[in-house]
Protein backbone atom coordinates (compact mmCIF):
# COMPACT_ATOMS: atom_id res chain seq x y z
CA UNK A 1 0.00 0.00 0.00
CA UNK A 2 1.87 3.47 -0.80
CA UNK A 3 1.71 6.77 1.26
CA UNK A 4 -1.22 8.45 -0.59
CA UNK A 5 -3.67 5.14 0.13
CA UNK A 6 -2.62 4.98 3.83
CA UNK A 7 -3.49 8.33 3.97
CA UNK A 8 -7.01 8.98 2.81
CA UNK A 9 -8.09 5.60 4.83
CA UNK A 10 -6.67 7.23 7.71
CA UNK A 11 -8.57 10.36 6.60
CA UNK A 12 -11.78 8.02 6.23
CA UNK A 13 -10.62 6.21 9.41
CA UNK A 14 -10.83 9.81 11.36
CA UNK A 15 -14.06 11.26 9.75
CA UNK A 16 -15.78 7.95 10.57
CA UNK A 17 -14.91 8.14 14.48
CA UNK A 18 -15.27 12.11 14.70
CA UNK A 19 -19.06 10.78 12.85
CA UNK A 20 -19.90 8.36 16.05
CA UNK A 21 -17.84 10.47 18.53
CA UNK A 22 -20.04 13.30 17.36
CA UNK A 23 -22.79 11.48 18.17
CA UNK A 24 -22.37 10.42 21.95
CA UNK A 25 -21.71 14.12 22.29
CA UNK A 26 -25.12 15.45 21.67
CA UNK A 27 -25.50 15.46 17.52
CA UNK A 28 -28.90 13.64 16.67
CA UNK A 29 -28.32 9.93 15.68
CA UNK A 30 -26.51 9.05 12.86
CA UNK A 31 -25.66 12.42 12.04
CA UNK A 32 -22.08 13.21 13.35
CA UNK A 33 -22.10 14.91 10.23
CA UNK A 34 -24.11 15.29 7.50
CA UNK A 35 -23.24 18.53 5.04
CA UNK A 36 -26.81 18.94 3.80
CA UNK A 37 -28.89 18.39 7.01
CA UNK A 38 -26.08 21.01 8.88
CA UNK A 39 -26.84 23.50 6.11
CA UNK A 40 -30.36 23.40 6.29
CA UNK A 41 -29.93 23.72 10.26
CA UNK A 42 -27.46 26.84 9.38
CA UNK A 43 -29.90 28.10 7.57
CA UNK A 44 -32.83 27.76 9.91
CA UNK A 45 -30.67 29.43 12.43
CA UNK A 46 -30.16 32.43 10.07
CA UNK A 47 -34.12 32.76 9.53
CA UNK A 48 -34.06 31.63 6.01
CA UNK A 49 -36.34 28.94 6.79
CA UNK A 50 -39.41 28.67 9.54
CA UNK A 51 -39.31 24.86 10.37
CA UNK A 52 -39.19 25.12 13.87
CA UNK A 53 -37.10 21.45 14.43
CA UNK A 54 -34.35 22.13 12.45
CA UNK A 55 -32.68 25.61 13.26
CA UNK A 56 -29.42 25.58 14.38
CA UNK A 57 -26.07 27.63 14.19
CA UNK A 58 -23.46 24.18 13.57
CA UNK A 59 -20.27 24.50 13.26
CA UNK A 60 -18.99 21.54 11.60
CA UNK A 61 -20.05 23.35 8.58
CA UNK A 62 -17.50 26.40 9.16
CA UNK A 63 -14.76 24.12 10.59
CA UNK A 64 -15.16 22.11 7.23
CA UNK A 65 -14.28 25.45 5.23
CA UNK A 66 -11.85 26.82 8.03
CA UNK A 67 -9.91 23.60 8.22
CA UNK A 68 -9.47 22.93 4.68
CA UNK A 69 -8.31 26.88 4.21
CA UNK A 70 -5.90 26.44 7.23
CA UNK A 71 -4.22 23.45 5.98
CA UNK A 72 -4.49 24.92 2.16
CA UNK A 73 -2.17 27.88 3.59
CA UNK A 74 0.17 25.54 5.27
CA UNK A 75 0.29 23.85 2.28
CA UNK A 76 0.80 26.12 -0.10
CA UNK A 77 -2.36 25.02 -2.14
CA UNK A 78 -4.66 27.84 -1.14
CA UNK A 79 -5.44 29.15 -4.74
CA UNK A 80 -8.27 31.46 -5.58
CA UNK A 81 -9.86 30.33 -8.36
CA UNK A 82 -13.34 30.70 -10.00
CA UNK A 83 -15.51 31.41 -12.97
CA UNK A 84 -16.53 28.12 -13.95
CA UNK A 85 -20.80 28.21 -14.56
CA UNK A 86 -20.85 29.78 -11.08
CA UNK A 87 -24.93 30.32 -11.50
CA UNK A 88 -25.34 26.72 -12.67
CA UNK A 89 -23.62 25.80 -10.05
CA UNK A 90 -25.57 27.66 -7.70
CA UNK A 91 -29.09 26.13 -8.62
CA UNK A 92 -27.17 22.63 -9.32
CA UNK A 93 -25.89 22.82 -5.34
CA UNK A 94 -30.06 23.71 -4.53
CA UNK A 95 -31.20 20.36 -6.73
CA UNK A 96 -28.97 18.51 -5.05
CA UNK A 97 -29.55 19.36 -1.11
CA UNK A 98 -33.70 18.60 -2.26
CA UNK A 99 -32.38 15.63 -3.39
CA UNK A 100 -30.64 15.10 -0.03
CA UNK A 101 -33.72 16.23 1.81
CA UNK A 102 -35.92 13.54 0.27
CA UNK A 103 -33.78 11.27 1.63
CA UNK A 104 -32.34 12.67 4.38
CA UNK A 105 -28.92 13.08 4.18
CA UNK A 106 -25.78 13.72 2.30
CA UNK A 107 -23.48 11.32 0.99
CA UNK A 108 -21.56 11.10 4.37
CA UNK A 109 -24.77 10.78 6.41
CA UNK A 110 -25.68 7.82 4.19
CA UNK A 111 -22.38 5.98 5.17
CA UNK A 112 -23.00 7.16 8.21
CA UNK A 113 -26.36 5.70 8.45
CA UNK A 114 -25.39 2.53 6.80
CA UNK A 115 -22.87 2.00 9.45
CA UNK A 116 -25.95 1.80 12.33
CA UNK A 117 -27.84 -0.77 10.16
CA UNK A 118 -30.31 1.58 8.34
CA UNK A 119 -31.21 -0.53 5.74
CA UNK A 120 -32.75 2.90 4.09
CA UNK A 121 -29.34 3.65 3.43
CA UNK A 122 -28.50 0.74 1.13
CA UNK A 123 -31.48 1.76 -1.10
CA UNK A 124 -29.99 5.35 -1.21
CA UNK A 125 -26.26 4.11 -2.03
CA UNK A 126 -28.23 2.30 -5.06
CA UNK A 127 -29.97 5.33 -6.45
CA UNK A 128 -26.27 7.47 -5.22
CA UNK A 129 -24.75 5.05 -7.49
CA UNK A 130 -27.06 4.95 -10.21
CA UNK A 131 -26.89 8.65 -10.23
CA UNK A 132 -23.15 8.89 -10.46
CA UNK A 133 -23.53 6.32 -13.72
CA UNK A 134 -25.89 8.52 -15.14
CA UNK A 135 -23.30 11.71 -14.65
CA UNK A 136 -19.66 9.61 -15.71
CA UNK A 137 -22.85 9.22 -19.00
CA UNK A 138 -22.58 12.83 -19.77
CA UNK A 139 -19.17 13.34 -18.85
CA UNK A 140 -18.46 10.80 -21.08
CA UNK A 141 -20.26 12.36 -23.81
CA UNK A 142 -17.78 15.33 -23.12
CA UNK A 143 -20.37 17.72 -20.29
CA UNK A 144 -18.73 20.43 -18.58
CA UNK A 145 -19.22 23.37 -16.53
CA UNK A 146 -16.08 25.32 -18.17
CA UNK A 147 -13.00 26.05 -16.95
CA UNK A 148 -12.22 28.50 -14.14
CA UNK A 149 -9.40 31.17 -13.62
CA UNK A 150 -7.46 32.40 -11.12
CA UNK A 151 -9.33 35.22 -8.93
CA UNK A 152 -7.83 37.40 -6.22
CA UNK A 153 -7.23 36.39 -3.23
CA UNK A 154 -10.21 38.98 -1.76
CA UNK A 155 -11.92 36.59 -3.84
CA UNK A 156 -10.60 33.18 -2.77
CA UNK A 157 -11.00 34.57 0.39
CA UNK A 158 -14.75 34.84 0.60
CA UNK A 159 -15.46 31.41 1.55
CA UNK A 160 -13.20 31.77 4.43
CA UNK A 161 -14.51 34.81 5.37
CA UNK A 162 -18.35 34.11 5.62
CA UNK A 163 -17.30 30.61 7.78
CA UNK A 164 -15.57 33.15 10.20
CA UNK A 165 -18.95 35.16 10.17
CA UNK A 166 -21.02 31.92 11.00
CA UNK A 167 -18.56 31.08 14.24
CA UNK A 168 -18.56 34.84 15.11
CA UNK A 169 -22.37 34.40 14.94
CA UNK A 170 -22.56 31.31 16.74
CA UNK A 171 -20.04 32.20 19.99
CA UNK A 172 -21.64 35.70 20.25
CA UNK A 173 -25.57 34.36 19.82
CA UNK A 174 -27.19 37.42 19.07
CA UNK A 175 -31.31 36.85 20.20
CA UNK A 176 -32.07 37.08 16.21
CA UNK A 177 -30.75 33.71 15.78
CA UNK A 178 -33.37 30.44 16.09
CA UNK A 179 -32.79 27.78 17.72
CA UNK A 180 -34.72 24.76 17.64
CA UNK A 181 -36.21 23.81 21.57
CA UNK A 182 -37.64 19.91 20.51
CA UNK A 183 -36.07 18.20 17.65
CA UNK A 184 -33.10 17.26 15.83
CA UNK A 185 -31.95 21.09 15.42
CA UNK A 186 -32.02 21.46 19.75
CA UNK A 187 -29.42 18.34 19.80
CA UNK A 188 -25.88 19.13 19.10
CA UNK A 189 -22.39 18.51 20.51
CA UNK A 190 -21.29 21.69 22.60
CA UNK A 191 -19.91 24.70 20.10
CA UNK A 192 -15.99 23.89 20.71
CA UNK A 193 -16.16 20.04 19.84
CA UNK A 194 -18.59 20.49 16.66
CA UNK A 195 -15.75 23.26 15.62
CA UNK A 196 -12.78 21.44 16.69
CA UNK A 197 -14.22 18.08 14.82
CA UNK A 198 -15.07 20.34 11.73
CA UNK A 199 -11.31 21.66 11.53
CA UNK A 200 -10.16 17.94 11.85
CA UNK A 201 -11.92 16.94 8.90
CA UNK A 202 -11.61 19.91 6.74
CA UNK A 203 -7.90 19.62 6.95
CA UNK A 204 -7.37 15.91 6.66
CA UNK A 205 -10.21 16.01 3.85
CA UNK A 206 -8.56 19.03 2.41
CA UNK A 207 -4.96 16.83 2.40
CA UNK A 208 -6.39 13.52 1.22
CA UNK A 209 -9.41 14.91 -1.67
CA UNK A 210 -11.69 12.59 0.29
CA UNK A 211 -14.87 12.63 -1.37
CA UNK A 212 -17.79 10.43 -1.47
CA UNK A 213 -19.03 10.71 -5.17
CA UNK A 214 -15.44 10.68 -6.63
CA UNK A 215 -15.29 7.29 -4.58
CA UNK A 216 -17.71 5.87 -6.72
CA UNK A 217 -17.20 7.73 -10.16
CA UNK A 218 -13.48 6.53 -10.22
CA UNK A 219 -14.30 3.12 -9.20
CA UNK A 220 -16.78 2.94 -12.08
CA UNK A 221 -15.47 5.33 -14.71
CA UNK A 222 -11.51 4.29 -14.36
CA UNK A 223 -11.44 1.17 -11.74
CA UNK A 224 -9.20 3.32 -9.47
CA UNK A 225 -10.21 2.64 -5.95
CA UNK A 226 -8.47 4.80 -4.23
CA UNK A 227 -11.14 7.70 -3.24
CA UNK A 228 -13.41 4.62 -2.64
CA UNK A 229 -11.09 3.80 0.12
CA UNK A 230 -11.74 6.16 1.97
CA UNK A 231 -15.45 6.20 1.44
CA UNK A 232 -15.10 2.22 2.73
CA UNK A 233 -12.02 3.09 5.91
CA UNK A 234 -15.64 5.83 7.28
CA UNK A 235 -17.64 3.11 7.15
CA UNK A 236 -15.87 0.49 8.76
CA UNK A 237 -14.73 2.52 11.73
CA UNK A 238 -18.22 3.60 12.17
CA UNK A 239 -19.45 0.62 12.34
CA UNK A 240 -17.30 -0.59 14.96
CA UNK A 241 -17.93 2.47 16.74
CA UNK A 242 -21.83 2.34 16.92
CA UNK A 243 -21.50 -1.63 17.62
CA UNK A 244 -19.56 -0.74 21.14
CA UNK A 245 -21.61 2.02 21.59
CA UNK A 246 -25.07 0.50 21.05
CA UNK A 247 -26.20 2.43 18.63
CA UNK A 248 -25.95 -0.40 16.08
CA UNK A 249 -29.61 -1.47 14.96
CA UNK A 250 -30.62 -3.28 11.68
CA UNK A 251 -33.74 -3.36 9.63
CA UNK A 252 -35.30 -0.75 7.79
CA UNK A 253 -38.20 0.65 10.59
CA UNK A 254 -37.89 3.21 13.22
CA UNK A 255 -34.45 3.85 11.85
CA UNK A 256 -33.62 7.56 13.29
CA UNK A 257 -34.01 10.47 11.22
CA UNK A 258 -35.14 8.07 8.19
CA UNK A 259 -38.11 7.29 6.34
CA UNK A 260 -38.76 3.70 4.46
CA UNK A 261 -40.43 5.23 1.16
CA UNK A 262 -37.63 2.89 -1.30
CA UNK A 263 -38.90 4.53 -4.29
CA UNK A 264 -38.09 8.38 -3.03
CA UNK A 265 -34.67 6.91 -0.90
CA UNK A 266 -33.63 5.52 -4.36
CA UNK A 267 -34.50 8.53 -6.41
CA UNK A 268 -33.23 11.36 -3.74
CA UNK A 269 -29.95 10.15 -3.50
CA UNK A 270 -30.16 9.27 -7.71
CA UNK A 271 -30.31 13.21 -7.97
CA UNK A 272 -27.73 13.55 -5.34
CA UNK A 273 -25.49 11.24 -7.11
CA UNK A 274 -26.28 12.55 -10.42
CA UNK A 275 -25.72 16.44 -9.58
CA UNK A 276 -23.05 16.11 -7.40
CA UNK A 277 -20.98 13.64 -9.97
CA UNK A 278 -21.60 17.22 -12.91
CA UNK A 279 -20.34 19.82 -9.93
CA UNK A 280 -16.95 17.49 -9.99
CA UNK A 281 -17.55 16.42 -6.43
CA UNK A 282 -19.76 15.81 -3.17
CA UNK A 283 -21.14 18.54 -0.81
CA UNK A 284 -18.68 18.01 1.77
CA UNK A 285 -16.02 18.61 -1.01
CA UNK A 286 -17.55 21.44 -2.26
CA UNK A 287 -16.92 23.10 1.79
CA UNK A 288 -13.09 21.68 1.24
CA UNK A 289 -12.46 23.33 -1.99
CA UNK A 290 -14.23 26.34 -0.67
CA UNK A 291 -11.77 26.62 1.68
CA UNK A 292 -8.70 26.62 -0.63
CA UNK A 293 -10.35 29.27 -2.74
CA UNK A 294 -12.42 27.94 -5.23
CA UNK A 295 -15.00 30.65 -5.42
CA UNK A 296 -17.35 28.38 -7.90
CA UNK A 297 -17.48 25.53 -4.69
CA UNK A 298 -18.28 28.56 -2.46
CA UNK A 299 -21.62 29.71 -4.92
CA UNK A 300 -22.30 25.89 -4.69
CA UNK A 301 -22.58 26.18 -1.24
CA UNK A 302 -24.90 28.71 -0.62
CA UNK A 303 -27.06 26.83 -3.48
CA UNK A 304 -26.93 23.95 -1.20
CA UNK A 305 -27.99 26.48 1.55
CA UNK A 306 -30.75 27.80 -0.89
CA UNK A 307 -32.20 24.26 -1.90
CA UNK A 308 -32.34 23.51 1.82
CA UNK A 309 -34.10 26.37 2.91
CA UNK A 310 -36.32 26.18 0.16
CA UNK A 311 -36.87 22.66 0.76
CA UNK A 312 -38.65 23.49 4.17
CA UNK A 313 -40.65 26.56 3.16
CA UNK A 314 -42.30 24.76 0.14
CA UNK A 315 -42.74 21.57 2.75
CA UNK A 316 -40.51 19.47 0.34
CA UNK A 317 -38.56 18.09 2.56
CA UNK A 318 -38.91 14.24 3.61
CA UNK A 319 -39.31 13.26 8.02
CA UNK A 320 -39.97 9.86 9.58
CA UNK A 321 -42.73 9.61 8.77
CA UNK A 322 -42.62 10.01 4.72
CA UNK A 323 -42.42 12.38 1.14
CA UNK A 324 -44.33 14.85 1.14
CA UNK A 325 -46.15 15.07 -2.21
CA UNK A 326 -44.82 18.70 -2.79
CA UNK A 327 -41.31 16.82 -2.27
CA UNK A 328 -41.75 13.99 -4.95
CA UNK A 329 -42.90 16.27 -7.58
CA UNK A 330 -40.24 18.77 -6.58
CA UNK A 331 -37.46 15.28 -6.83
CA UNK A 332 -38.67 14.38 -10.63
CA UNK A 333 -38.57 18.81 -11.36
CA UNK A 334 -35.17 18.92 -10.41
CA UNK A 335 -33.99 15.68 -11.73
CA UNK A 336 -35.13 16.92 -14.81
CA UNK A 337 -33.60 19.99 -14.32
CA UNK A 338 -30.57 18.14 -14.48
CA UNK A 339 -30.71 15.93 -17.06
CA UNK A 340 -30.97 19.03 -19.02
CA UNK A 341 -27.59 20.39 -17.69
CA UNK A 342 -26.26 17.41 -18.07
CA UNK A 343 -27.15 16.98 -22.15
CA UNK A 344 -26.84 20.70 -22.86
CA UNK A 345 -23.67 22.09 -20.97
CA UNK A 346 -20.81 20.31 -23.36
CA UNK A 347 -20.09 22.99 -25.90
CA UNK A 348 -17.20 24.59 -24.01
CA UNK A 349 -14.78 21.59 -23.67
CA UNK A 350 -15.19 20.25 -27.30
CA UNK A 351 -13.73 24.04 -28.53
CA UNK A 352 -11.18 23.66 -26.30
CA UNK A 353 -10.55 20.02 -27.14
CA UNK A 354 -9.97 21.28 -31.36
CA UNK A 355 -7.67 24.12 -29.70
CA UNK A 356 -5.38 22.29 -27.66
CA UNK A 357 -5.06 19.76 -31.00
CA UNK A 358 -3.51 22.40 -32.83
CA UNK A 359 -1.52 23.60 -30.36
CA UNK A 360 0.18 20.15 -30.08
CA UNK A 361 0.68 20.33 -33.88
CA UNK A 362 2.36 23.45 -33.79
CA UNK A 363 4.99 22.50 -31.11
CA UNK A 364 5.99 19.38 -33.01
CA UNK A 365 5.94 21.10 -36.59
CA UNK B 1 3.50 13.35 -32.51
CA UNK B 2 3.67 15.42 -29.31
CA UNK B 3 0.01 16.14 -27.66
CA UNK B 4 -0.65 18.90 -25.11
CA UNK B 5 -3.86 18.67 -22.81
CA UNK B 6 -5.00 21.62 -21.65
CA UNK B 7 -6.45 20.57 -18.07
CA UNK B 8 -6.28 23.62 -16.30
CA UNK B 9 -9.25 24.76 -14.23
CA UNK B 10 -10.88 22.25 -14.70
CA UNK B 11 -13.02 20.86 -12.51
CA UNK B 12 -13.03 16.75 -11.29
CA UNK B 13 -12.60 14.59 -13.26
CA UNK B 14 -12.29 16.61 -16.63
CA UNK B 15 -8.34 16.45 -16.45
CA UNK B 16 -8.16 12.17 -16.26
CA UNK B 17 -10.51 12.04 -18.75
CA UNK B 18 -8.39 14.25 -21.20
CA UNK B 19 -5.59 12.53 -20.03
CA UNK B 20 -7.22 9.15 -20.75
CA UNK B 21 -8.45 10.54 -24.57
CA UNK B 22 -5.17 11.38 -25.42
CA UNK B 23 -3.57 8.07 -23.82
CA UNK B 24 -6.20 6.11 -26.27
CA UNK B 25 -4.64 8.07 -29.52
CA UNK B 26 -2.04 6.04 -30.54
CA UNK B 27 0.06 8.52 -32.70
CA UNK B 28 0.65 10.62 -30.07
CA UNK B 29 4.52 9.89 -28.74
CA UNK B 30 4.93 12.66 -26.40
CA UNK B 31 2.16 13.97 -23.83
CA UNK B 32 2.02 17.09 -22.39
CA UNK B 33 -0.42 17.42 -19.19
CA UNK B 34 -1.37 20.93 -18.23
CA UNK B 35 -2.52 21.80 -14.97
CA UNK B 36 -3.24 24.33 -12.27
CA UNK B 37 -4.38 22.40 -9.19
CA UNK B 38 -2.86 19.88 -6.99
CA UNK B 39 -5.69 17.46 -7.25
CA UNK B 40 -5.49 17.61 -10.91
CA UNK B 41 -1.48 17.04 -10.57
CA UNK B 42 -1.99 13.99 -8.25
CA UNK B 43 -4.81 12.40 -10.62
CA UNK B 44 -2.84 13.00 -13.78
CA UNK B 45 0.36 11.77 -12.28
CA UNK B 46 -1.42 8.78 -10.82
CA UNK B 47 -3.43 7.85 -14.65
CA UNK B 48 -0.30 8.20 -16.44
CA UNK B 49 2.02 5.97 -13.82
CA UNK B 50 -1.22 3.47 -14.07
CA UNK B 51 -1.49 3.17 -17.54
CA UNK B 52 2.11 3.19 -18.59
CA UNK B 53 3.95 1.70 -15.91
CA UNK B 54 6.31 4.59 -16.23
CA UNK B 55 6.76 8.04 -13.91
CA UNK B 56 5.74 11.07 -15.57
CA UNK B 57 7.73 14.49 -15.29
CA UNK B 58 6.53 17.15 -13.16
CA UNK B 59 8.06 20.40 -13.66
CA UNK B 60 6.15 23.74 -12.06
CA UNK B 61 6.14 26.32 -14.28
CA UNK B 62 4.51 28.74 -12.56
CA UNK B 63 3.39 28.93 -8.84
CA UNK B 64 0.68 26.33 -9.00
CA UNK B 65 1.03 25.22 -12.47
CA UNK B 66 2.30 22.43 -13.46
CA UNK B 67 3.65 20.16 -16.82
CA UNK B 68 3.27 17.10 -15.94
CA UNK B 69 4.97 14.95 -19.51
CA UNK B 70 5.57 11.79 -20.38
CA UNK B 71 6.73 9.69 -23.42
CA UNK B 72 4.86 7.02 -25.06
Amino acid sequence: MNGERRRIIGAGLLVGLLGVVLVLLGNPKNMGACVACFLRDIAGALGLHRAAAVQNLRLEIPGFILGSFLAALAFKEFRPRGGSSPILRFFMGAMVSIGALVFLGCPLRMVLRLAAGDLNALVGLLGFSSGIAVGIYFLKKGFSLGRSYPQTKVTGSAGPAFAIFLVILAVAAPAFLLRSESGPGSMSAPLIYSLGAGLLIGAVAQRTRLCMVGGIRDMIMFKDSHLLSGFAAIFVVALVGNLLTGNFNLGFAEQPIAHSNHFYNYLGMLTVGLGAALLGGCPLRQLILAGEGDSDAMVTVMGLMLGAATAHNFGLAASATGVPVNGQIANWVVLALLVVIGLGAREAISVKRSATKSTGKEVSA
Amino acid sequence: MQYTVDARGRSCPEPVILTRQALADKSIKQLTVLVDAAVARENVTRTLLQATGKQPQIKETSAGEWEISIKL
